[in-house]
């Protein structure tokens, strides 16, 4: 019994590091509505500061002055980041706003590495907190019982803060009707500012109270950032009492699931956030939100199929590509295969998120899990290559039915969390799992047959099955199914009106892009001869992301030209530099704020413009409006 | 259609919202081919009204039929796919797709075709498309993006778009609103002459009096939750009644007595 106690009072004390970031990420998404993606990144260099102070200031006033100081710190590198990146987003689309912070989390994991380096560091213990209590039998250290008062207190004057003070009425003010409050006079940059200094003052005093628990390490804002999206779901976004609440749930869950499932124990997190999402969509003390989706996109282009002679363009260009083995040497054969299957990939998340509106976050699970399904049948069952290319992307079919049917009860930034902590369970339990997936270690040795052996023949393949798969999903745009996915896209209130199942329609979206990206995936694990989590790991699936928004996230053709461009750029920068998230962090923001429309759609705009710019006509008769390509 | 079974029955529909009776034992009904308008005060019920009719909002307790069919409760795409048609107070359409891909969208709905994966939507009944946009005066702007349109031909495409599945019954929630006089009169006109044609019955919520007067064969008023009254633009417009609530007894028994004439 003492040991089931003191198993539920550990959960209670992970409990208050989880509510304070979840908090934080609550506050800053009911006033500004970003998702604020970063929020890991600040509480791991919330962490890091900390752990540098504490080292510096001795005594038990240096290391609390310490931990408060941190968070201080922070909460004003945060006001800079709400000044410089913030403020030019605050009216791009969701999508845009995730990706941008995503940005800024890489760039955060480079820097901590460069100035605290690799590895994890040990801090000091907690003065006045060192020892532990004895419970019958059990021991319970002294720091846990301080956390576990903590959240409630933190809770408490966070309540007095937002009812109590004129600063507090003003953000729930704002929290319900933000326009509103602009009209009535107050000064909404300062506003914005504030509430996110006080979101990332929290994110980040979580970070340093973790430092006598747990070592720093520059991996731990991913970590955080997954579970707190699942107590903000849980909780309901924008509620503080939901993020402590929930904060506990998903805490105790852990806690009491290591006991029954020692190896997977986020499964039990999993069906808990399952079961809410079914009964309570918007989370246990969230509100419904009759949110006014926008498009994804920022024009209206209306989308045609190619024309003959972009077909003719098209096709000479596979006919190019096909000939790359006559000149060029196995390295760029490798290289090429490797950016088909990119193709692939970012094709079948083009087909979710542009053509439905539904931008994955986790899309790499599905590609993922198509080269583990390889993996398995030819490592396992020992089945011919063909048979394995045929029948593995079943798995990442199979994952995306599982998960996609709960992802498309949500839409907006709660779809984009939800796919996200879903990827990140696959890639915990394929992580985990070693006696199944070899863990960490992989699964080795899938290597072609003898037919797709050299790099040339396996280029062929690869080029071949990205342009079935491009045409397949094209066709797919201007097919019914295809009108009636844009349909749900721009106005679920319309497509219910007239008969369109608007669930059942995404969901089969989310099962054709799952299916597609396992399709890349299994190519993927042969041009590899190998499996490895990464492959279903966020990085993954933020690249995917990144291919559509470079390409442009409005056209239908970007995904092809993104990838191609995103991957040749990558693989060239990660044998230029070590600091490769550096880099693509600033790359991703800078496409954000300058360059939203991506390649395809600056060059269409460009396009458009020279057309305009020919004829005199006057702007009273009706134009012939210019289609997206 | 006879009197025994009338297009549409709603019988005793009643809801509450905690201790508030916004809607109270209203029953109505609709012939094939007539127009209907439901008005009242700003709170009257209306909207709640309309919400249960149309499936967006379940009665506590009480009876909708279509041709003798229950209704009660259903979803707003089953609810359609029995031939009920609407257009929405604020339109709703696609706005990145071109008019004409608007009303194919319907159509593939009508057409059962919603999980055809490999036809071509762009040649999907294009030329059944094209007739209801001339039908409602859009023909010569099939080829325009959605999101660019002035809001009454929004207010049109939405007429076109709930046209598409032959509805038997068409819904109009405040089809006239935000939109100029001169628009108001044209599209009711449409409305009210396609509905003669095809035999369609319409029920619509309106505030513009003159609307309602001049386009409607029947009105019925609901006042806090009550229907007040029923009967022909005439018959409701000399019920006390019905002066009362739209314009306070005071004023009415001071405009009598200036003018000595109704009101």
């Amino acid at each position: 019994m003492a040991f089931y106690v003191v198993q539920f009072l550990t959960g209670l004390a992970s409990a208050a590091s989880l509510f304070l970031v979840a908090s934080g990420l609550s506050i800053i998404f009911g006033v500004t509505r970003i998702v604020n993606f970063a929020h890991g990144a600040f509480y791991m260099i919330g962490a890091y500061i900390a752990f540098t102070l504490t080292e510096r200031l001795s005594g038990a006033f240096g290391f609390w002055g310490s931990i408060v100081l941190a968070a201080l710190a922070v909460a004003l590198i945060g006001v800079l980041v709400e000044m410089v990146l913030l403020r030019r987003i605050y009216h791009a689309p969701e999508l845009f706003q995730l990706l941008a912070t995503f940005g800024l989390t890489l760039m955060v994991e480079d820097l901590v590495v460069l100035i605290w380096g690799p590895d994890d560091l040990v801090g000091r213990r907690a003065p006045g907190f060192k020892g532990a209590v004895d419970f019958f039998g059990q021991n319970i250290p002294s720091y846990d019982l301080f956390l576990i008062a903590l959240g409630p207190v933190v809770l408490g004057i966070l309540w007095l803060l937002f009812q109590r003070t004129r600063w507090g009425v003003l953000v729930r003010a704002a929290t319900q009707d933000r326009d509103m409050v602009a009209a009535l006079g107050v000064n909404q940059k300062w506003l914005f500012t504030s509430v996110f200094a006080v979101g990332v003052f929290l994110a980040a005093l979580g970070g340093a109270l973790q430092i006598p628990r747990d070592a720093v390490h520059h991996a731990m804002d991913l970590r955080i950032i997954v579970e707190v999206f699942v107590v903000v779901v849980i909780g309901g976004l924008g509620s503080i009492v939901g993020a402590f609440v929930a904060a506990v749930l998903v805490s105790e869950l852990n806690a009491f699931g290591i006991l029954i499932f020692p190896k997977i124990s986020i499964i039990l997190v999993f069906l808990v956030m399952a079961v809410v999402l079914i009964v309570r969509p918007w989370g246990l003390f969230g509100k419904p939100e009759a949110a006014a989706r926008k498009t994804p996109g920022l024009t209206v282009n209306p989308w045609r199929p190619l024309t003959s002679n972009e077909r003719l363009a098209s096709l000479a260009a596979l006919v190019v590509a096909a000939m790359l083995p006559l000149f060029a040497g196995n390295y760029a054969l490798t290289v090429g295969s490797e950016i088909a299957i990119f193709v692939i990939f970012a094709v079948s998340l083009h087909f979710l998120m542009s053509v439905g509106g539904l931008a994955s976050f986790g899309h790499a699970a599905y590609f993922g899990l198509g080269a583990y399904g390889v993996a398995f049948l030819a490592k396992m069952a020992g089945l011919p290559m063909i048979v394995c290319l045929l029948l593995g992307p079943l798995l990442g079919c199979m994952g995306a039915a599982v998960f996609g049917f709960f992802a498309v009860q949500l839409s907006g930034v709660y779809f984009a969390m939800l796919t996200l902590a879903f990827a990140q369970i696959v890639w915990s339990i394929a992580f985990q799992w070693v006696s199944v997936t070899g863990g960490d270690n992989g699964i080795l040795g899938i290597w072609p047959e003898k037919w797709a052996a050299s790099p040339s023949h396996f280029y062929w393949l690869a080029l071949g099955v990205a342009a079935l798969v491009t045409i397949a999903l094209r066709a797919m745009v201007f097919s019914p199914f295809g009108y009636a996915l844009r349909a749900t896209r721009d106005s679920l209130l319309r497509s219910e009106a007239i008969g369109i199942n608007a669930k059942r329609i995404q969901w089969t979206a989310f099962v054709i892009a799952g299916t597609t990206a396992g399709i890349g995936g299994a190519l993927f694990a042969y041009l590899k001869g190998s499996v490895f989590p990464d492959n279903l790991g966020i990085s993954l699936s933020v690249d995917a992301l990144v291919m559509v928004l470079l390409g442009g996230v409005e056209t239908v053709s970007g995904a092809v030209v993104g990838a191609i461009v995103y991957k040749a750029l990558n693989i060239w920068l990660v044998s230029q530099t070590d600091l490769s998230k550096l880099v693509l962090g600033g790359f991703i923001m800078l496409i954000v704020v300058v360059f939203p429309k991506g390649i395809v759609g600056v060059l269409e705009m460009l396009a458009q413009r020279r057309r305009k710019a020919s004829p005199p006509g006057s702007p009273l008769i009706a134009k012939p409006i210019e289609s997206a390509e | 259609m006879s009197v025994a079974s009338p297009l549409l029955a709603v019988e005793g529909l009643t809801k509450s919202y905690g201790g508030i009776h916004a809607v109270r034992g209203v029953s109505f009904s609709l012939r094939a081919g007539e127009i209907l308008a439901l008005i009242g005060p700003n709170g009257a019920g209306k909207s709640t009204c309309f919400d249960m009719l149309n499936g967006q909002n379940k009665p506590d307790t009480g009876h909708v039929r279509l041709l003798g069919e229950e209704i009660t409760g259903r979803k707003p795409r089953e609810i359609w796919r029995m031939g009920v048609g609407r257009t929405f107070q604020i339109t709703a359409t696609f706005a990145t797709m071109t008019v004409r891909e608007n009303v194919q969208v319907a159509l593939i709905s009508h057409g059962k075709q919603l999980f055809n994966l490999f036809g071509s939507a762009p040649k999907f009944d294009r030329a059944e498309a094209g007739r209801l946009l001339e039908l409602v005066g859009m023909g010569g702007y099939a080829d325009r993006p959605c999101g660019e349109l002035a809001y009454g031909d929004l207010k049109r495409l939405e007429l076109a778009v709930a046209l598409a599945n032959q509805p038997k019954l068409l819904l109009m929630d405040e089809p006239t609103a935000g939109m100029a006089p001169r628009e108001r009169v044209d599209l009711m006109r449409l409305t009210a002459q396609i509905a003669r044609e095809k035999s369609i019955g319409v029920l619509f919520t309106e505030h513009d009096m003159d609307v309602v007067f001049e386009h409607a064969d029947r009105i019925i008023v609901l006042n806090r939750g009550t229907l007040i009254a029923e009967g022909t633009p005439a018959e409701v417009r000399g019920n006390p009644q019905v002066q009362a609530v739209y314009l306070g007894e005071g004023l009415v028994y001071d405009a009598r007595h200036r003018e000595g004439a109704s009101v």
